[in-house]
């Protein structure tokens, strides 16, 4: 680190990646160089080792979900544009939208943000949160700290209440809407400087 | 055409010749004598009071010229990506998630959106966490005529730009010079005499030479360095037989603590020009080097620590416990060796700057508190060690508070929990 002189020409891309995720260039910037930093063998791509070198993250219950959404699925590493693009979903959403680029949803839009959160407890992507996969984070969340029957009854008491159709599994939809009053906006931004 | 170049030759060789001896005259009268005997005309003070004034009066004219033009003055404080609102504890955080809802039920429940908290948490930590930012070099606050952060200088005025020409010319014309002479003669001093004292073979006179070679020595290169050292509450200066504990900041800590006093270094062993200053300071007096990758030098080490200290003729040991360089902004995790040896320690706090405030009880505290720094529980060994997983569990039982509640830990016995479900949902309680 230091007083490296990069500039917006070294990033491939830079203006579709701009165009895409919205963000500005001194944001993409300050994000390409953490992107190197975390990069430590210099390969151009993270692997998962990369993330896990993170004291925060490793401290973190679900720390290896979130490290996991980073790449697609049967992919082992993640490289620069996928990296931005999947923390587009984390910037605030814009109030007054009046670009007029091509007419897909934002990566910061409401339902983006929910997709994202959705595939933290949905990991086998089948579109719906089984009552298995529900009893998974729950586990991680908590670890040892409860016991197994009470962690029963809470994912229990949590599929009751969103589950609508009776399936026994959240699906989107449902997620939605048990969700309808959650400021998320704000809840999963993270304000970036400058 | 010879006879024309000859007297301008000699004049110049003369003029040389002249310069250069009252130059060396100057630096011995003001600078190596009183580094010697250990007096100081304080000229370092001077120098840093105009400089002060100089940076105020620059930042001064700076903010007049930003807001004549409407603009920001762009500071650069924080070398932070995000902007990381004050940490509220899990539980708040989770509350305000749940929002309004919540508030009817009697007891907490898990939520679908609680993964908002870890989810935002987890990203925060990937764009930018406070462990790496710590070990990054301090962006200074105000621009300092010689800028050090990566933003192109911008012309302000006309004043401004022959000040930092004339900043340059000093710098490189003057001051360079003066310090590198300094630097020069103080190692090499130290590399000559030290050996010499090492060959002698009265053991008192030994230690007293050298602990007279050392400091004159550290007092040149901290004239070198134009370093103010301030030391506070002397009458706890480290003794014979003790552990001297303190914060690392810049290798160069080591110069300045043992220009008060003689230290007996723990260190590791380096090569080149370091490495031979290490071989002959250990000629005149005791100093531990060690290997650090090597695992059976570390119980050596120990072992040298404790059989040293158990000496109370030997000089105080100097250790830096945090084992690695920060960038001052706050004190690492200490790691326990030197705690084990059980001797008396000796805690000093150095900071930049600042004069010290406080002192507490606790050794860490105590050097956080002295130096004003933020006391952390990061382990600095975490540039390059593996994590524990100790601290997610406080992340999860945190949380389970949240969920579960305080009364969990008087119903364990009971189950009166389970029979709180039981009655609310009969046939809820499926076991799989």
């Amino acid at each position: 680190m230091g007083s490296s002189s990069s500039s917006i020409d070294n990033i491939p891309n830079a203006q579709e990646i701009m165009q895409e995720t919205g963000f500005s260039a001194a944001h993409l910037l300050r994000l390409y160089e953490r992107f190197q930093f975390l990069d430590r063998d210099q390969t151009g791509k993270l692997r998962p080792e990369d993330f896990g070198a993170l004291r925060e993250l490793a401290m973190n219950p679900i720390g290896d979900r979130i490290i996991g959404a980073f790449f697609s699925p049967g992919q082992e590493t993640v490289d620069f544009p996928s990296f931005v693009r999947i923390l587009a979903h984390f910037r605030p959403t814009d109030s007054n939208r009046t670009r007029e680029g091509p007419q897909q949803e934002p990566a910061n839009s409401r339902t983006r943000k929910l997709k994202f959160a959705f595939q933290l407890y949905d990991q086998d992507r089948d579109g719906k949160i089984s009552r298995a996969e529900l009893l998974q984070v729950l586990r991680a969340m908590l670890g040892l700290q409860v016991t197994e029957e009470q962690l029963q009854s809470i994912a229990e008491r949590a599929i009751q209440e969103a589950d609508l159709d009776k399936d026994d599994a959240i699906s989107f939809d449902e997620f939605r809407k048990s969700l309808e009053k959650v400021n998320i906006e704000h809840k999963m931004s993270i304000r970036f400087l400058r | 055409m010879s006879w024309f170049t000859l007297p301008v030759d000699n004049l110049l060789c003369r003029c040389l010749g002249i310069s250069i001896t009252v130059w060396l005259t100057l630096l011995f009268v003001f600078i190596i004598v009183p580094a010697v005997l250990g007096v100081s005309f304080g000229m370092r003070r001077l120098y840093m009071r105009t400089l002060l004034m100089i940076f105020e009066w620059a930042m001064l004219r700076m903010e007049m010229g930003a807001k004549e033009k409407n603009q920001e003055l762009y500071k650069p404080y924080s070398n932070g990506i995000i902007a990381k609102e004050p940490p509220a504890s899990l539980q708040q955080e989770i509350q305000e998630l749940r929002g309004s809802s919540s508030c009817l039920r009697s007891e907490p429940e898990f939520e679908m959106a609680d993964i908002f908290y870890f989810c935002r948490r987890g990203v925060e930590s990937i764009v930018d966490d406070e462990v790496t930012k710590r070990f990054s070099a301090q962006e200074l606050e105000s621009w300092n005529l010689l800028t050090r952060s990566n933003y192109n200088f911008r012309h302000i005025s006309l004043r401004l730009t022959v000040l930092w020409g004339l900043g340059v010319l000093i710098r490189y014309g003057v001051l360079l010079p003066l310090r590198v002479t300094l630097a020069v003669t103080g190692i090499s001093l130290l590399l000559v005499l030290t050996t010499l004292v090492g060959c002698l073979p009265n053991r008192e006179l030994r230690s007293y030479l050298s602990e007279k070679v050392h400091l004159m020595c550290y007092r040149i290169c901290v004239r070198a360095l134009t370093a103010i050292i301030t030391y506070h509450n002397r009458e706890n200066k480290p003794q014979n037989g003790g552990i001297c504990v303190a914060n690392h900041t810049t290798p160069i800590d080591v110069i300045i603590l043992a220009n008060d006093g003689c230290y007996s270094l723990v260190g590791q062993v380096h090569g080149g020009l370091m490495g031979m200053i290490q071989r002959a300071m250990v000629k005149s007096s005791p100093h531990i080097w060690f290997e650090r990758s090597e695992v059976k030098d570390r119980h050596l080490v120990a072992k040298r620590l404790g059989d040293h200290v158990a000496d109370k003729t030997k000089q105080p040991i100097l250790v830096f416990p945090e084992g690695t360089c920060i960038n001052n902004t706050s004190v690492m995790m200490f790691k326990k060796g030197s705690f084990e040896i059980g001797c008396t320690v000796y805690p000093v706090a150095i900071k930049e700057g600042e004069d010290a405030v406080q002192f507490a009880n606790r050794v860490k505290a105590a050097i956080a508190a002295q130096g004003g720094l933020v006391d952390l529980i990061w382990d600095g060994g975490l540039k390059r060690a593996k994590v524990k997983d100790a601290f997610k569990e406080e992340q999860q039982k945190l949380y389970s508070k949240v969920l579960v509640g305080q009364q969990d830990q008087e119903d364990q016995e009971d189950h009166s929990d389970d029979k709180h479900f039981e009655d609310e949902n009969p046939d809820a309680h499926k076991k799989n």
